[in-house]
């Protein structure tokens, strides 16, 4: 076989992910009473960007075969905090943002010391961190308020030569910084043997913990990136619980979408970027079709319950009853 | 006791090993001298001790007692970690591979080349080439997963893993099993360019004209022994099963009735086959007979037991009992009054029984439905019921309210055996129920399973002891890959010829050299 | 190669009265008496029958659906659509009592009704098609919310609870004896029976030990977890019955302060969360520490935030304590 097969078969969740994007984007603007215009992408782009980063998150943890729970709450605590500190001069504003990061990665690594040297499940142990996370989160900004540099946040959110959206270029410099590194470490790839064979990984001598502990940290950092996003889209900080919710729901269909494997050891962020962008698309389609937008939530759960019940079909090749019960 | 026929200072030397497992001896006393530039064939039966005594070696367990020296240094491995360092690599039959990554990064796994901090994927691309071209796979390719590949690459890959550690003493612990001819032979090829290179290879196979083949030396253990060490070709095949038997023999099982011909078989199979581990099984059971499986630990009597129990999907052929053709879907329908059937599984502690639930909970499971009423279950039928079986089979339990965990592993296989009993099955299926139990609960068994047939039931008899098969079964079916390759029946049940057919010595094993060899 | 024998061990590793308490459950009520009498000091009535009766009543609801999740959690699975269950139940009873006398009278069983639909889709995806539980249920409850609110408009519901439900949550048959609670207690000794005395409850238990042995003793244990699966979206969905007939409308996020509580209350009652181990005994103890919390923090007039966070700290520290998977090699 040639080499470029061995690519297509490592990066066909991530080329599926993308054509189910590109096609449900050519449909969304086509549609679009504006069309394809700087402006649709550039919303496109904004929006998506957020669940990007929340299901970059997810992915991480996804691949150590655990689940993260918190990483919605995560993304509104970094978002209530950077609505407070995020703001003044250059400096300032820059001690912020690496305040909010410092957060972030700080509560990831809760969740990862929890997990490995806690021995708690990742259900159980993530959903209690979440809780706090999101009490912080309402201490801070009891009431939707706060600002942020409104330089840095429309930087951040226009355009950059009037065409390219910037936060896609934030987007791919994160993806350059943090996940190819982390995708081409010796941690990472303990994360990901962990995740596929957690046994054959312990006979191999691979550094199972830390490559694990590392992935949880960053989910945190990824999570605290798409909070400060979010600040910089809204202006302002708020601690809505059920927006936590559905962004810690969202994370799990894009990761789905974005073919990563719930049972550890397979998958992308990258592809995860592109099922958070096909989600995205896939929910706005309905407004295009001047669908009433209370269809809305009915609809994504509808692709959801679908997204994860696609894997179900591997159960027919099970050929010993046994393996059902892993 | 023979001594080692080596004149040069061994590289690497055990002296003295013991190890316990609880009340069960794997090793005693054990010692083996290994030599650079040699193979050296480790033989002995099930049970010998020939895996604990690589596990010690290469660091997965320590020793309870005795001393191993490398290069004239005394050692001790806290790790398998540690045993590699030292060179001493081993390639496990239960594969170490991890299926989601390549076959690139599992060559390197456990120290991938690195560049400025990130793993240089050039770097082990050739690393992993070249290892896969010394292990003769270069027709793997490095980029693929492992888990899309057949078992027999797999185990090629795992052969390259080893290889790119660089080891200076290699084991192989039953690494053909797996393989095809035609790896065979290239496997062989490369062991023997690693040994003019200067490498100690310790290899343990069942295969015996792979040793003759392949061995420098041979190292027969038994019972935990080392029995005998020889150069390769100064034993005959017979002399060196004997050697492995032994001569030490007791008599512990009840007799054997005569023959049972012309009653009506309860159980039946024509030509059952599942994927490519069982291959047209024809298989008779009467009423009143215990049959025995035979042959090397995995060649598919474990799946034959769970086909016959349902547990299978893709079964082809037929299973008859009571002479009508039945389609078994799962264990409840097995087990139902109509079929009868009952599975002792294999591991009681995964498969048998719910460790930390109590020894009535347990014992009453399988029979839930014969003592309760619409779901509601009557605690003192079951009471009735539950005694009765412990008296029976003398089962030793402070009580039915301790969890089954508490107990001992024969009283625990006993539970296992006690919760079938209760349903008064018909067809006995067992899954090798006496490892790991002491003599006195085996013995029990024997009895018990002598006394059901002669009540009329069918007994299917997995053994991976020899002993066992020829004190217990009236018929002996002896498979090899997946396939029934001789049935032995009555005074035909001795060791040698158990041992003989399980290696598959003969026609087949001729045909197969052929092959390998052209 | 022989495996390990237990024949050293001891026939038992505890005193019979030990090992009949679970520390966990004898923890709970440990603690219930340490927050009680850390109520009586900060104020006085916290000891009177009056509070008690009325905690005991806020409690019900949660005892309600803390039941359905234990029996999940038994069978070693979570159910977190929960929230939206709840929410469900409670607005199917509300608007099917707005459908004349029939309505009425089937205001509650069709409540019950589309919380165990619910249920038994999560069954079947759990139990057929092995999707693991987690991920099912969270989808599951993404398409509840989106029913509702589609039936809703995004509204608040305007239909309003049957006398039936208000009278089940807030009347008393017995003199001061609030309904709930006594439908919580049947609720209990009807799961305490079919956990210790029926086929179905000690399947349960096994197949939270280990669904292959239970598979292998003939059980039909995919059938078994479809059904757990089912009573549990049923008794969420009459908590929200309960919890519509309290506050005498349903409400859109009424279930969400619900999911963390009721995960909390069945593993602070020692019931593991891999499953197999646990007694409901433990469960009430659960429902009613995380209640009298609840109450102490609200008497405190803590702010919702910090109850969040003790929440969260609480449930981690009882863990860590008690719940950690073995350790491995």
């Amino acid at each position: 076989m040639t080499e470029w097969r061995y690519w297509f078969a490592e990066q066909k969740g991530t080329l599926l992910a993308l054509g189910i994007f590109v096609a449900m984007f050519v449909i969304y603007t086509a549609n679009h009473p504006a069309g394809f215009t700087a402006n649709v992408v550039q919303t496109a782009s904004n929006k998506g960007v957020l669940l990007a980063f929340v299901a970059m998150a997810q992915t991480l943890v996804v691949i150590t075969a655990g689940i993260d729970l918190s990483v919605g709450m995560i993304f509104l605590l970094t978002n209530c905090l950077a609505s407070w500190i995020v703001v003044g001069s250059p400096l300032e504003t820059t001690l912020g943002v690496i305040a909010v990061l410092l957060v972030g990665i700080l509560c990831g690594a809760l969740n990862g010391a929890i997990v490995i040297y806690g021995r708690l499940q990742p259900i159980v142990a993530t959903i209690a961190t979440g809780s706090v996370y999101f009490g912080i989160a309402l201490l801070l900004r009891p009431y939707p308020g706060g600002s942020v540099n409104e330089d840095l946040a429309d930087a951040l959110t226009g355009r950059l030569f009037g065409v390219i959206p910037s936060s896609l270029v934030a987007l791919v410099a994160v993806v350059l910084i943090v996940w190819i590194p982390f995708r081409r470490s010796v941690y990472g790839r303990a994360a990901y043997a962990a995740g596929s064979s957690e046994v054959a990984a312990y006979m191999s001598g691979v550094p199972i913990k830390r490559g694990k502990f590392l992935a949880y940290t960053l989910a945190g950092l990824l999570a605290s990136m798409g909070g400060l996003f979010l600040t910089f889209f809204t202006y302002t900080g708020e601690a809505a619980f059920a927006s936590g919710n559905a962004y810690t729901l969202f994370s799990i269909a894009a990761v789905v979408l974005g073919g990563v494997s719930l049972f550890g050891g397979r998958g992308s962020a990258i592809g995860a970027i592109f099922g958070a962008f096909a989600f995205r698309t896939i929910g706005d389609l309905l407004f295009v079709f001047d669908f009433d937008p209370l269809w809305q939530p009915l609809f994504q759960g509808v692709v959801l319950l679908l997204a994860v019940s696609l894997g179900a079909f591997a159960l027919f090749r099970v050929k010993n009853r046994l393996e059902w019960f892993g | 006791m023979e001594t080692a026929p080596q004149e040069t200072a061994p590289l690497f030397r055990m002296e003295g090993i013991s190890k316990r497992y609880g009340g069960v001896r794997a090793l005693e006393d054990a010692e083996l001298s290994v030599h650079a530039g040699r193979i050296h064939a480790i033989l002995g039966e099930n049970g010998a001790g020939k895996s604990t005594l690589i596990k010690v070696m290469s660091g997965v367990v320590a020793p309870d007692q005795g001393r191993m020296v490398l290069d004239g240094h005394e050692v001790s491995f806290a790790s398998p970690a540690e045993a590699k360092r030292a060179g001493i690599v081993c390639i496990f039959q239960e594969l170490s591979l991890i299926p989601e990554l390549s076959v690139a990064d599992n060559v390197v796994i456990s120290d991938p080349p690195k560049k400025f901090g990130m793993i240089d994927r050039k770097a082990q691309r050739r690393i992993a080439e070249e290892a896969l071209s010394r292990a003769g796979a270069s027709d793997i390719h490095p980029s693929a997963l492992v888990k899309d590949l057949p078992l027999s690459r797999r185990q090629m890959v795992e052969i390259a893993k080893a290889l790119a550690r660089k080891p200076r003493i290699l084991i192989l612990d039953e690494a053909t099993s797996a393989l095809t001819a035609a790896d065979v032979s290239k496997v062989f090829e490369v062991l023997k360019r690693l040994r003019s290179e200067g490498l100690a290879l310790l290899y343990i196979s069942h295969r015996m004209h792979e040793i003759a083949e392949l061995a420098d030396d041979c190292t027969v253990f038994r019972n935990g022994r080392k029995i005998a060490t020889y150069k390769a070709g100064a034993k005959s095949d017979t002399e060196v099963i004997e050697l492995m038997i032994g001569r030490e023999y007791q008599n512990v099982f009840p007799p054997k009735p005569p023959a049972k011909t012309g009653v009506a078989p309860i159980l039946e199979c024509r030509s059952l086959g599942w994927t490519d581990r069982l291959t047209d099984i024809n298989l008779m059971v009467r009423p009143g007979e215990v049959i025995g499986l035979g042959g090397l630990d995995g060649q598919g009597q474990r799946e034959l037991l769970l086909a016959l129990f349902g547990v299978l999907r893709g079964c082809t052929g037929e299973v008859l009992v009571d002479g009508q053709p039945v389609r078994l879907g799962s264990p409840a329908h097995a087990s139902s009054q109509r079929i009868g059937m009952a599975l002792i599984p294999e591991d009681r502690k995964t498969e048998g029984l719910m460790l930390p639930m109590t020894v009535r909970e347990n014992l009453a499971f399988a029979a839930m439905d014969m003592v309760s009423k619409r779901g509601i279950i009557d605690r003192e039928a079951e009471d009735r019921l539950l005694e009765e079986m412990v008296k029976l089979l003398a089962i030793r339990t402070a009580g039915l309210e301790i969890p089954v965990g508490a107990l001992s592993g024969g009283n625990q296989q006993k539970v296992v055996i006690a919760k079938w009993l209760m349903r008064h099955p018909r067809i006995i299926l067992l899954n090798d129920p006496t490892r790991g139990i002491d003599v006195g609960t085996k013995q029990e068994i024997y009895q018990l399973l002598r006394r059901l047939a002669d009540q009329g039931a069918a007994i299917v008899f997995y053994s991976t002891d020899y002993d066992e098969l020829i004190g217990c079964c009236d018929r002996v079916l002896v498979l090899y890959d997946g396939a029934i390759k001789r049935e032995l029946v009555g005074a035909e049940i001795t060791e040698h010829a158990l041992i003989a057919s399980a290696l598959n010595i003969g026609a087949a094993e001729a045909a197969r050299m052929a092959r390998t060899n052209a | 190669m022989s495996d390990t024998t237990t024949a050293g061990d001891a026939p038992s590793r505890m005193p019979k009265f030990l090992r009949k308490v679970d520390p966990a459950v004898a923890t709970s009520f440990a603690c219930i008496i340490a927050l009680l009498v850390f109520g009586s000091l900060y104020s006085t009535s916290f000891l009177s029958p009056e509070y008690l009766l009325q905690q005991l009543k806020v409690a019900s609801f949660l005892g309600v659906i803390a039941t359905g999740m234990m029996l999940v959690i038994l069978l070693g699975q979570i159910d977190l659509s929960i929230p939206w269950t709840v929410a469900t139940g409670a607005m199917m009873a509300s608007a099917a009592a707005a459908f004349g006398p029939a309505g009425v009278v089937l205001a509650i069983p069709f409540g019950i009704l589309c919380g165990m639909a619910i249920g038994l889709v999560n069954g079947v995806g759990v139990a057929y098609l092995r999707i693991p539980s987690m991920i099912i249920t969270l989808a599951t409850n993404a398409v509840a919310q989106g029913l509702m609110v589609v039936y809703t408009g995004g509204f608040s519901p305007q239909d309003s609870a049957s006398e039936a439900m208000r009278w089940l949550a807030t009347g008393s048959l017995i003199p001061a004896v609030p309904n709930a609670v006594i439908v919580w207690a049947i609720i209990g000794a009807a799961t305490v029976f079919i956990l210790t005395r029926t086929t179905f409850g000690r399947s349960v238990y096994a197949i939270g030990n280990r669904e292959r042995a239970a598979y292998l003793s003939g059980v039909d244990t995919r059938r078994i977890v479809m059904i757990a699966f089912a009573v549990s979206g049923g008794l969420s969905a009459f908590g929200g019955v309960l919890l519509a007939g309290y506050a005498s409308k349903a409400a859109q996020s009424m279930g969400d302060p619900y999911l963390l509580p009721a995960i909390a209350a069945v593993v602070l009652g020692g019931t593991s969360i891999l499953g197999g181990r646990g007694s409901y005994l433990g469960t009430v103890a659960g429902v009613i520490l995380i209640t009298l919390l609840q109450s102490i923090l609200s008497v405190m007039q803590m702010p919702e935030a910090g109850r969040q966070i003790i929440y969260g700290v609480v449930i981690v520290a009882m863990l860590l304590l008690y719940g950690r998977a073995p350790a491995s090699r």
